[in-house]
């Protein structure tokens, strides 16, 4: 049996359904609306199975599942080394956003990285502390300013409304996922002028440790080929 | 394995005590806050972090500067010498050969007088603890190249902004050539620059960093736009200390022709120079001694002064087996701006055992 992870909920599911729908295999909850127990029709020996996005790289880098539909910045953010755990199959053309950087509007003095680590310098000189920046991405941003060669700043871990915390003082700066930039301009913030973090969209991913007997081997390929893989 | 690496810990920190070194020990749990100040974020790539009810965020104790430092400002005389022997543990994100938790054994030295006196006792003690087995010493000085970065002809603003950055080699470049460079300013940057009132097109000012520091910052910039850029000749003495690899009596030779046309990095190549002199009558074979020019410009070490590394011979995948130097900069973070000259130097022991087994097959 293939296992093929997918969203639980909402559009991320629904768009993920579409597109396996238009490879001509219909996945579908079964029972209940509320109930997380999926049916794969249309292939042979592939068995859905509903996860929350957020839950679908660790499972896949435990080879609990062969095949996962997720988001490829939590991939990149959850799995070390992602590349030697799951290989990236497809990108699915949806669910696209961007983890950015952002500062408040009236930083008029910041437009780049290079003005973000000066900044970071003055501040802490300033202040006694380090600039706070929230994310949830702690991995991904921790790796992209190092490679940029910012210091004195430190990542305040912030799970949602992570736009609020510069009005809450709480922090300073962010690192978030933005698909219009619409919440971060309510909120008073605006983008760094900066290669983006990671441009992220849902991604269809193998795992490389899942154990596959002969059958399965021949299962994933013939639903490979069915995805035009 | 395990208790000949104990063994040899053990075997090491008797040669330390016998230099005159007081053991110090530890907790393993250290508090996050500490180690993150000094080192950033980086560090929570390295080291293991806990979290207690009470005590908030703690850490393994990826390595013994913070305890040491820590115990010797609670009273320590100087000079004062100190030993350690325990676990380090360190979290490997890219490479899963590696261990995660490991035995150091180390000696460090805290006095005021006669640093050169003091590298050499250190290098020459560490040495010792490894002698017989197959490694090759690499050393170099950072205080070089700090005292270069002083000696620029150009603002203190941007020596300082070069002096941050001093353990980052690339980012450490790019500064360089820009600083060495007209000015490239975006429109948005000049337009802000040579704007009355630069907050004309901005809301009230959100966060805890005040529009007040904001213009602090516009007025700096302004300030280093006026600055001419740094000569191409200065650039070219910067890179040729950099490119400096040779055995330490050549590279000194070279250092001496450098200083003609940077004086002000003289003193420190007198350091050098006296560092050698108390090497050579520690016995060491300065003569063969390599040097190189950026020795010891990694992140998370701030060594800002001499330092070394043993390498085992042959074996290229081998972390070092043992590593130090000077680091004056770190214990005046920790001792919150007090001054506390310190030189040390770590040995892994499971890495000499391995190196003194392979040796003697």
């Amino acid at each position: 049996m293939i296992k093929l992870g997918v969203p639980s909920k909402g559009r991320l599911m629904d768009k993920t359904f579409e597109w396996f729908g238009q490879h001509g295999i219909s996945l579908r909850k079964s029972g209940s609306d509320r109930e997380y127990s999926g049916v794969a029709e249309g292939i042979e020996g592939v068995e859905l199975v509903l996860l929350s996005a957020g839950e679908i790289p660790r499972e896949l880098a435990a080879g609990r599942i062969h095949l996962g539909v997720t988001g490829s910045d939590l991939v990149r953010e959850k799995i070390a080394l992602w590349q030697s755990q799951v290989q990236d199959l497809a990108g699915l053309g949806f669910g696209g956003a961007d983890l950015i950087l952002a500062v408040p509007d009236g930083w008029v003095d910041v437009e780049t990285l290079d003005d973000l680590d000066a900044v970071a310098a003055a501040f802490r000189a300033a202040h006694g502390f380090r600039l706070r920046i929230a994310t949830k991405y702690h991995r991904l941003v921790r790796e992209y300013l190092r490679e940029h060669g910012v210091a004195d700043y430190q990542l305040v871990d912030s799970q949602g409304a992570t736009e609020g915390t510069v009005k809450n003082e709480t922090a300073e700066a962010i690192a978030d996922i933005t698909s219009t930039g619409e919440t971060l301009r309510a909120n008073g913030l605006r983008i760094l002028d900066a290669p983006v973090i990671h441009a992220s969209q849902a991604t269809l991913f193998q795992s490389l440790g899942a154990p596959l007997d002969a059958s399965d081997i021949k299962r994933l390929s013939l639903l490979k080929a069915r995805l035009g893989l | 394995m395990q208790g000949a690496v104990l063994n040899e810990a053990e075997r090491l920190n008797q040669l330390f005590q016998q230099a005159g070194a007081k053991t110090v020990h530890a907790d393993v749990l250290q508090p996050a806050e500490t180690l993150l100040d000094i080192y950033g974020e980086d560090i929570r790539a390295r080291a293991y972090i806990t979290a207690d009810p009470l005590r908030g965020e703690m850490m393994l104790r990826p390595d013994f500067t913070v305890p040491i430092v820590q115990a010797h400002m609670a009273g320590g005389v100087d000079p004062a010498r100190y030993c350690y022997a325990g676990k380090v543990f360190r979290k490997q994100e890219t490479d899963e050969t590696r261990n995660v938790e490991f035995v150091q054994a180390g000696y460090e030295v805290f006095a005021s007088a006669s640093p050169a006196e003091a590298d050499a006792e250190v290098f020459a003690l560490i040495s010792q603890g490894l002698n017989g087995l197959p490694v090759r010493a690499a050393t170099g000085d950072i205080g070089i190249l700090k005292a270069a970065v002083r000696g620029l002809n150009t603002s203190d603003a941007r020596k300082a902004a070069l002096m941050r950055h001093i353990w980052r080699p690339a980012r450490f470049t790019n500064l360089l050539h820009r600083f060495g460079a007209d000015p490239v300013q975006s429109e948005t940057r000049r337009a802000i620059l040579s704007a009355a009132d630069p907050f004309a097109d901005v809301g009230p000012s959100a966060g805890l960093r005040r529009r007040a520091e904001v213009a602090a910052r516009i007025e700096r910039l302004r300030q280093d736009a006026k600055t001419p850029p740094i000569s191409n000749e200065e650039l070219a003495l910067i890179d040729r200390i950099l490119g400096l690899r040779d055995t330490a009596p050549k590279v000194l030779l070279d250092l001496r022709d450098i200083a003609q046309s940077l004086p002000a990095i003289a003193p420190a190549v007198d350091t050098l120079a006296a560092r050698l002199d108390a090497l050579e009558k520690r016995a060491i074979d300065v003569e063969a001694l390599e040097f190189e020019g950026s020795f010891g410009r990694t992140s998370l070490e701030y060594y800002d002064g001499f330092v070394f590394g043993f390498y085992a011979e042959h074996h290229a995948e081998m972390p070092p087996v043992a590593t130090g130097g000077r680091y004056d900069a770190l214990t005046s973070v920790l001792g919150k701006g007090r001054v506390i000259p310190a030189v040390g130097g770590v040995i892994r022991p499971a890495l000499a055992v391995q190196l003194r087994e392979g040796h003697n097959d």
